[in-house]
Parts: structure tokens; C-alpha cells; sequence
């Protein structure tokens, strides 16, 4: 070891305030949930789990839930398929534009959400719905896929990168078709990958406010609900319990992503990013 | 340079790509000005043929200032209408989200019921389906925030003043003057504490207190303002921006938090929080000041392009009600304009409260409306400041 | 692998057989099969939204009925540069995004160091876990609780009560705290990866050389792992500076996101423009990141 020991006391003490600054506002919200008041006054005095059972039979929040549970599923399913599509033909190929295209996959995610919320807001006011595509749950969908693609895209990239291109080669070699290929050769190497982009896409979409808001129209996803309740004063303790459950909800795709591909790259690959040059 | 000139037509692709959208963009934009047919596509043609047709069409969207919408579970029962709301924290932002096409009508201020009349983006009604209409008062039909050319473009909502709020333990209790928040002795005695509403429409505010004020600038009407009676308000605005502790966009929660706990003790205010405050027994105080106030007259309006008229035309009716006005007016705080509404009311006094029936009251309560350029008047011969220098000119007094 | 079994003669008739030896002999099409619904979606639909909203800066919109007039105009781009408001609340978002991305990276440094170097492999992988999930938490609600614990009520004034200090929570201090607290795990992760791909015997080394802890850190360590602090800057960094919810939940000041939701419902011309502001920037920090090797950290 090289870290002295007083370094080493001083990292576990700075790694410590960290986690604990992760993890307090988390708690602290998850306590208010239980506070019996409407108002938000600490330390809070009475508890009670009444407000459950409350939140449980608003027929907003059920709703909102709802429609959250069914973005979120319609824009994984358009995310899969999307990413895979790319990053096939990134991984395998080497093609006019391919910069462009690699670039077009990250730009939904690293531009700032109005930015792109305005510009499918228009598109979708101006193009979509004369053609009868309304402002609802599809065009959250859209709006959601868009930028869910890249989770699926990274974490089939990174898998792609990693396997032999040969075999798929191999498997045509021996009288495969290219639909046998992808479901005995490609699929089994990719179904983790798969699995853990579409919970990210997924957890990305159930969590994602400033897009919905300029596509969602008059429908509510839970973002939504949570946002425009959170300025009723009468309201705060509904919000208080969906907070704590979407904390808790939102923690399981993650862990299985975690377990099933172990990446640690922030945009849910491991950690090569699609922008990477080959050398 | 091969990749250079490659790269150069995947721009002079996409350049060519956008020309074709904007094209098709362009060619979407128009609006149906002038029309003044209360038809809308899907409308029944008679109050029968509405009720059956709401039902199919089983819910309705609406934007709404927050605390509008009242009964809806009661209008769901009635009706076969899903009610789905959404607040707006300003007339500009209530615009837009009806502009975005997802709703079919909305309650809407003066500020904003002028523009959307002219663009065409809400529909003239037919005032034989809102069975309540006669029971409104006449002093609000047929004004120039809610019809055009005596054509009613929506069905009265309720009125209010935009109060002068204070915590009585901090400023006199005899305040009687928007002094309080404009002096500059005042400016500095509650530096950091004053809480003013963050939307342009405050520049009416400042044009009121100038009229008052300094009657050489010949302010009028504090909506419409020439470039120096602007100029002023503006001066008079930046001067006070160091001294606010708070600008509250909408954002009710913040406001009543802040004069819970006294981090604002003075301010302007929506007789919705001061109806919350005194319920939590904040010592607070509301009331139109000598100079009088600006205030709002609403309208619940139908999209022209409405997917859902027939609930939309139920749901104006609905809001009209003696039921709904009296919830609604003592939910928010507000003069109801359905009188009935008043033997509804769980205090017994709220209408004498907020002056429901006195016209004179009223007198010099300045409705929200919009800022034109022509002055809104019939005199050529001035320009006033529009809508979009007042926006400019309120983010300049953010900073 | 499981039973793949084809028989000869089905194997020359199937279309399916067919199209893959079609496919085969022809790679280009290949590829554009795949590619011809992302290069659909992301190409055209909305790489081609974002132009025409960009686009739109170019026109103008009617001052009463704020409809778009397609009249090409430089009058939007001109505001956006000459008045000094707008350069204002612009310096003053990338300020706060520098500082951001600064609190992140000196919160962020010791717990990924210790998750790298000192932490068991048992403990380190809990710890993945542990940053990884706030990361992907809901966003609304963690500045939801962030609202809550600020307030003039809330726990923070509470805790410093018995100090009589009180601290204004709905200020920027406060958003500075509410961006730090976002973005933070985005920090993290890039540098603990960095951190671990330093090999040990490049620290052992140089202490053999005779570089005492602190010099080892300055000399190697931080030279080694400064790509990845910048790869999570990225993040820290775009993600300040395009934001609108976090400033109207905490701080009432304006932003550059805050200015733009402001004006697009009436302006939409002004609010293209003006989002042309955070682009740029963005888009010059990835450079320099590229420069300095970020993305490779990424």
C-alpha cells in the first residue's frame, strides 16, 4: 500500500461524508412520508401511515402510474429494437456517416432536456398531428425512445466489441439464415446486454420530467403528476409517499442492470463510450 | 479531403431536409382569424345532443390557474367526463400549453383571452347550452377581455383583486398604501423581505402606483402604457429588484412557506394563499390599498379545435353553477359572478367579503388585459408598449 | 449452443437462406437495412426537429398573437448577444455550473478513491451499487427533498437553529447544493473507473523512488486519473447549464433554462436563439474534453 495511514483515515472519512450526502435527502424524504401533518415543518411531531393508503386510492396517482408503467414499456420495446438496429450496424460495419450517426445516438441525451422537448414538441405539433398523431401517450413514447436509445445502443455496443465478429460468420458458413443467426448466435451473446439496456431505457423513461413535459400533452405520468402537485400545498403529503415509492421502485431495475452486465459507465455502458475512436 | 467533401454532403443533406420540413411547418401555421361561427367540429347541435355526445367522448382537458376546478368528481357522475387538469403559473405560459393543441379549453385572465380571441384559438360560444348564463351577472358579459363585437367568446368564471399581503407582526396593521412595497424608506426597512408575483403583468403594478404617484406621466390605464409612462414603471421596477427577497412564479407554496416562517413579511398576493395563511393561523393581512389594485376577471374559453367540445361545453356550465361558484370562490377566494352561488357558501358572508354584488368596489380594480400596441383604443394617433417589450422588459428587472 | 438442426434441402429453398446469401453478396445493403429506422428516427426525426427549432431563430414572432411570421431576421441571435441581461444570466449559469462541477469533483475524489484503492472487492462492488442508484433515481424527487430540507421550516434551519444562524435555502447557495447533490454520481463513476485503471506498480514505484504519499498523489495519481474528472465534468457541467426545474423549485433567480421555458409559449424565435447559447458551450466543451482525452474516460 502506498496511501499512508493517515491518508487512508482521511479517504473513509471523505468517502463517508459523501455516501452520507448521497443518501440523506433520501431518507429524509422517505421519513416525511410517514409525517401525520399536511404541513412540512421538521422535526415532524406525529407520524402516521394514513397518507398511504391515501395516495393508494388517488385515482390521479394510479392513473399517472399507469400511463408512467405504459411510456415507459413502449419506449424500451422502440429503444431495443433501435439500439440493437445502430449499434449492429456500428459495431460491424464501416460506412459513410457513421460519425454522424454515432453522434445523433448521444446528442438526445447530452443536450439540455428543453432544448429537445422543444423541438419534438414542434415537430409533433406541426408534422404528427395533422397526420392524427395526437399529443398522449404515444408521443411521450416518442419523445421517450428517443433519447432511451443510447442506453441499449452503449450496452450492446460494448458487448458487440467484445465478442467475435467471426461468429456470425462461422454460423453462415455452416447454413444459417441471418434471422437463425441473430436468435442462436448473436441473441444468446446479447440477451444480457439486452436485459440491462432495456431495464435502464426503462428506469430512464419511468424518471425523465423535462421532455414529458413538452410531449405529454394533457396526459400525466407520474414525473408529471408529482411536478404539478408539488405546487398545491394541500397535496404534499400524497407527493411525499409516490416520492418514497418511486425511490423504491426505481432502485430495482437498476440493481439487476448492475448485476446482470457490471458495468459502471454513466450512460449504462461499461466503460467505453460509442464516441470513442477506433485506433 | 475526400472524408472532408463526404462530410460536406451529409450537411447539404440535412440543409435540404430542413427546407423541406420548415416547408411543411410553414404551411401549418395559418389560423382561422375572423371567424365568429360558435361551430366546432363534433359540436352537437342541441344541449340533448351534447349530453349524449359527451358521453362518448368521456373525458376533458383543461388548463386551469391553479384551484380552478371544482367538483369534478360530481361533473364525472353527471356527465360521463373524465376531468384532466392542468395549472398554469402565468397567462403566457396557459397560451402556450393551449397552443400546444393537447386541451380543449381553459380558464384564462384578460391578459390572455385577448390574444387567444384574436389568433382564433378559442371559439365564440353559444350561449344557449350554458343553461347557468342568465344567472351571471350582466356587468361582466359581453366585456372586452371575453367577448368581441357582442359575440360572448366564454363563460365568466369569478373575479378577484391581486392583493396587498403583510405579516401584521412585522408591518403596521393599518397599512393602507402600495407605499409599502415602492418607497424607499419602506424598501429599506424590509430589505430581503418583500415578495413580488415574477410575471411582466407586474409591470401594471408599478404603472398603478405611478398613477398615483405622479400624475404628470398621465397614466390611465396601467395596461397601456407610452414609451415614457413604460420607461418609468421600468425605472421604478429596477429600483425596487435589490429590496425583493422573493419572486414567486405561480409557485403558490413558496409564497405561503416563505410568509409562514417570515422570510417575506410584505408583498403581493392571490387571495388563495391568504385564504391558506389565515387558515394556518399566520398572522397575515390582505387588502386593496387606497391606490387600488390590479385584479383579474376570468373566462373559461373552449379551444377552437377542440377534441372534446361537447364535455368542454358541459364543463363551462358546470363552472357556472351555483354549486361550482361557491366552492370555487371560497376554495380561492374570490367574487363569484353566479349571485346564487352566495346563499351556497359555507361562510354566509363571503359574497358581502369579497364584494360580489358592489360595482363599486370594483371601480378601481384594473383586470389583467393585454398591452397593445394601438393602445386598445380608437385613437391612431399613440403607440403604446406591446406584450413582448413588457416580457423583455420584466427579464431586464430580473437580471 | 443449442440444436440447430437444418436439412439440406430445406436449407437451399427457405427465402430465409435466401435473403441471408442476398445480404451476403451485398454488405451495403446490409447495413442499411439495419440502419434505415435509427438513421429514420434519430436522423431525420429528430435531428431534423432540432434544426427547424434552431432554425426558427431566424424568424419572428408577431408581438400580439405570438405567432410565428417566416420573415428571416437576425434581430433574435442580435438580442440574445447585445443586451446585457441575457449575458448576464448567461455568465451566470456557466458560473454556477463551474461551481458545480468543482463541488462535485472535490465531493466526488475521496469516495472514489477509496472505492478503488483501499475498499475490499466486496465492499467496493456494494458500493458501485450504492452510487449507481441514486444516479438513476428519480431526478424530481431529489429536488423535491431538496426543497423540503431547505425550506424555512425544513431540517436544514431546524439543525442550525440552536447556532442562531439561519440560511436561506431558496437562494442559489441552495441550488448550488440541490446541482452538486444531482449530478454528483455522475462524478464519481468515471473517476473510480479511472482510479482503477492505474496500475499498482506505477505507485509502488514511485514510492520506491522515494515520493512520499502526497507527491505520488500530485505527481502520478492525479495526472493519470485528470482525463476522467473531466469525463464526469461532462456531465456535472451540461447538465447545470441546460436545466430549468432544479431553479424554479430553489432559487428564483433566472437561468438560462429558467429564460427560455419563459419565452418559448410567446417568443419562440428568442428561445431558439437564446438555446443556442448552451449548445455552443456544450459543444466546445466536448471539444476540449476530446482534447484531453476525456471521452476515452467516458
Amino acid at each position: 500500500m502506498v496511501e499512508s495511514r493517515l491518508t487512508r483515515l482521511f479517504l473513509r472519512l471523505g468517502a463517508g461524508v459523501t455516501l452520507f450526502f448521497i443518501y440523506f435527502p433520501l431518507f429524509v424524504i422517505a421519513l416525511y412520508a410517514f409525517n401525520e401533518k399536511v404541513t412540512q415543518r421538521w422535526p415532524i411531531e406525529d407520524w402516521s401511515t394514513k397518507w398511504f393508503s391515501v395516495a393508494f386510492h388517488n385515482e390521479s396517482v394510479r392513473e399517472a402510474l399507469e400511463h408512467s408503467v405504459l411510456a415507459g414499456l413502449g419506449a424500451t420495446a422502440i429503444a431495443l429494437v433501435l439500439g440493437t438496429l445502430a449499434s449492429m450496424a456500428i459495431a460491424r460495419h464501416r460506412f459513410f456517416g457513421r460519425e454522424v450517426m454515432t453522434f445523433a445516438v448521444i446528442l438526445p441525451i447530452a443536450l439540455p432536456g428543453i432544448v429537445t422537448g422543444l423541438a419534438l414538441q414542434a415537430t409533433i405539433k406541426d408534422v404528427l398531428s395533422p397526420l392524427g398523431v395526437k399529443f398522449g401517450l404515444a408521443t411521450i413514447v416518442i419523445g421517450h425512445a428517443t433519447f432511451c436509445v443510447v442506453v441499449v445502443y452503449n450496452n450492446v455496443l460494448a458487448r458487440l466489441r467484445r465478442t467475435a465478429g467471426n461468429l456470425d460468420e462461422a454460423s453462415a458458413d455452416l447454413g444459417a439464415d441471418s434471422w437463425q443467426t441473430f436468435r442462436y448466435v448473436m441473441f444468446p451473446q446479447l440477451r444480457t446486454a439486452l436485459l440491462a439496456g432495456g431495464l435502464l431505457a426503462f428506469a430512464l423513461s419511468f424518471d425523465e420530467i423535462i421532455v414529458t413535459i413538452f410531449t405529454a400533452g394533457a396526459i400525466q405520468t407520474l414525473p408529471i403528476w408529482m411536478y404539478a402537485t408539488l405546487f398545491r400545498p394541500t397535496e404534499l403529503p400524497i407527493v411525499n409517499v409516490v416520492a418514497l415509492f418511486v425511490i423504491l421502485v426505481s432502485v430495482i431495475p437498476v440493481y439487476l442492470a448492475q448485476r446482470l452486465a457490471g458495468g459502471t459507465g454513466v450512460a449504462g455502458g461499461t466503460t467505453q463510450r460509442p464516441a470513442r475512436r477506433e485506433p | 479531403m475526400r472524408r472532408r467533401n463526404q462530410r460536406a454532403i451529409v450537411w447539404v443533406a440535412l440543409g435540404l431536409l430542413v427546407a423541406a420540413l420548415s416547408v411543411v411547418a410553414a404551411g401549418c401555421g395559418g389560423g382561422g382569424d375572423g371567424e365568429a361561427s360558435t361551430e366546432i367540429e363534433g359540436l352537437g347541435s342541441s344541449l340533448e345532443e351534447i349530453r349524449e355526445k359527451a358521453r362518448e367522448e368521456g373525458e376533458v382537458n383543461l388548463v386551469i390557474w391553479p384551484g380552478y376546478a371544482v367538483l369534478t368528481d360530481e361533473f364525472t357522475a353527471a356527465t360521463g367526463c373524465k376531468v384532466n387538469t392542468k395549472d398554469g403559473a402565468s397567462s403566457d405560459d396557459m397560451i402556450a400549453l393551449l397552443q400546444s393543441g393537447a386541451y380543449d379549453g381553459g380558464s384564462f385572465s384578460g391578459n390572455a383571452t385577448v390574444r387567444l380571441m384574436a389568433t382564433g384559438d378559442v371559439a365564440p360560444i353559444n350561449t344557449e347550452f350554458i343553461t347557468n348564463w342568465d344567472d351571471i351577472q350582466e356587468g361582466i358579459k359581453n366585456q372586452d377581455y371575453n367577448s368581441l363585437d357582442g359575440q360572448a367568446y366564454g363563460v365568466p368564471h369569478g373575479r378577484g383583486p391581486n392583493y396587498l399581503m403583510f405579516r401584521t407582526d412585522v408591518v403596521p396593521e393599518d397599512t393602507n398604501s402600495w407605499g409599502v412595497i415602492w418607497e424607499d424608506e419602506e424598501l429599506e426597512r424590509y430589505k430581503g423581505k418583500i415578495s413580488i408575483y415574477d410575471d411582466s403583468i407586474f409591470i401594471a403594478d408599478a404603472a398603478l402606483w405611478l398613477k398615483a404617484t405622479r400624475p404628470e406621466l398621465g397614466i390611465d390605464n396601467p395596461y397601456q402604457l407610452t414609451q415614457e409612462q413604460f420607461d418609468a414603471a421600468v425605472e421604478l421596477l429596477k429600483k425596487q429588484a435589490p429590496y425583493v427577497g422573493e419572486y414567486w412564479p405561480g409557485d403558490v407554496v413558496k409564497q405561503i412557506q416563505s410568509y409562514t416562517n417570515g422570510d417575506s413579511v410584505v408583498g403581493t398576493t392571490w387571495p388563495y394563499q391568504y385564504v391558506q395563511l389565515t387558515a394556518a393561523n399566520v398572522p397575515v393581512k390582505a387588502l386593496k390599498p387606497k391606490e387600488g389594485t390590479t385584479g383579474w376577471s376570468d373566462t373559461w374559453m373552449i379551444y377552437s379545435k377542440a377534441a372534446h367540445p361537447n364535455c368542454m361545453y358541459l364543463w363551462m356550465d358546470h363552472m357556472a353553477s351555483p354549486e361550482a361558484q361557491a366552492t370555487v370562490a371560497e376554495g380561492f377566494g374570490e367574487a363569484p359572478v353566479n349571485l346564487k352561488a352566495c346563499d351556497l357558501t359555507k361562510d354566509p358572508n363571503h359574497c358581502d367579503t369579497y364584494h360580489a354584488d358592489d360595482e363599486t368596489w370594483w371601480e378601481d380594480v384594473y383586470y389583467w388585459t393585454t398591452p397593445q400596441e394601438d393602445c386598445a383604443d380608437d385613437d391612431d394617433s399613440t403607440t403604446c408598449m406591446t406584450q413582448a417589450d413588457w416580457k423583455a422588459a420584466w427579464t431586464e428587472i430580473r437580471g | 449452443m443449442t440444436s440447430v438442426s437444418i436439412d439440406e434441402a430445406s436449407l437451399r429453398q427457405s427465402p430465409g437462406r435466401r435473403l441471408s446469401t442476398f445480404f451476403y453478396r451485398h454488405p451495403r445493403l446490409r447495413l442499411w437495412t439495419l440502419l434505415a429506422l435509427p438513421v429514420l428516427w434519430l436522423g431525420v426525426v429528430y435531428i431534423g426537429s432540432l434544426l427547424v427549432l434552431l432554425l426558427s431563430a431566424f424568424w419572428t414572432a408577431d408581438p400580439f398573437t405570438a405567432k410565428l411570421v417566416h420573415e428571416f431576421t437576425l434581430d433574435n441571435l442580435r438580442r440574445v448577444f447585445e443586451t446585457p441581461v441575457y449575458r448576464d444570466v448567461a455568465f451566470r449559469t456557466i458560473r454556477m455550473a463551474a461551481l458545480v462541477t468543482l463541488a462535485c469533483a472535490v465531493l466526488a475524489f475521496p469516495l472514489a478513491y477509496y472505492m478503488a484503492r483501499i475498499a475490499s472487492p466486496r465492499v467496493r462492488n456494494l458500493l458501485v451499487v450504492a452510487v449507481l442508484m441514486p444516479l438513476w433515481g428519480s431526478y424530481l424527487v431529489k429536488a423535491y427533498a431538496w426543497r423540503t430540507i431547505l425550506s424555512g421550516e425544513g431540517a436544514i434551519n431546524w439543525a442550525l437553529g440552536p447556532f442562531g444562524v439561519s440560511f436561506n435555502g431558496y437562494s442559489n447557495t441552495g441550488l448550488w447544493l440541490v446541482f452538486t447533490y444531482l449530478w454528483l454520481p455522475f462524478m464519481v463513476l468515471p473517476i473510480y473507473a479511472g482510479l482503477e485503471r492505474i496500475p499498482q506498480s506505477l505507485l509502488e514505484a514511485s514510492a520506491d523512488l522515494g515520493a512520499r504519499s502526497m507527491r505520488t498523489f500530485f505527481r502520478v495519481t492525479l495526472p493519470l486519473v485528470f482525463p476522467a474528472v473531466v469525463a464526469g465534468s461532462i456531465f456535472t457541467f451540461s447538465l447545470t447549464l441546460g436545466d430549468y426545474i432544479a431553479p424554479t423549485l430553489i432559487s428564483s433567480d433566472q437561468f438560462i433554462g429558467t429564460v427560455i421555458y419563459r419565452e418559448y409559449g410567446t417568443a419562440l424565435p428568442f428561445a431558439a436563439a437564446y438555446a443556442m447559447v448552451p449548445i455552443v458551450v456544450i459543444v466546445a466543451y466536448l471539444l476540449v474534453a476530446r482534447k484531453l482525452k476525456a471521452f476515452e474516460s467516458l
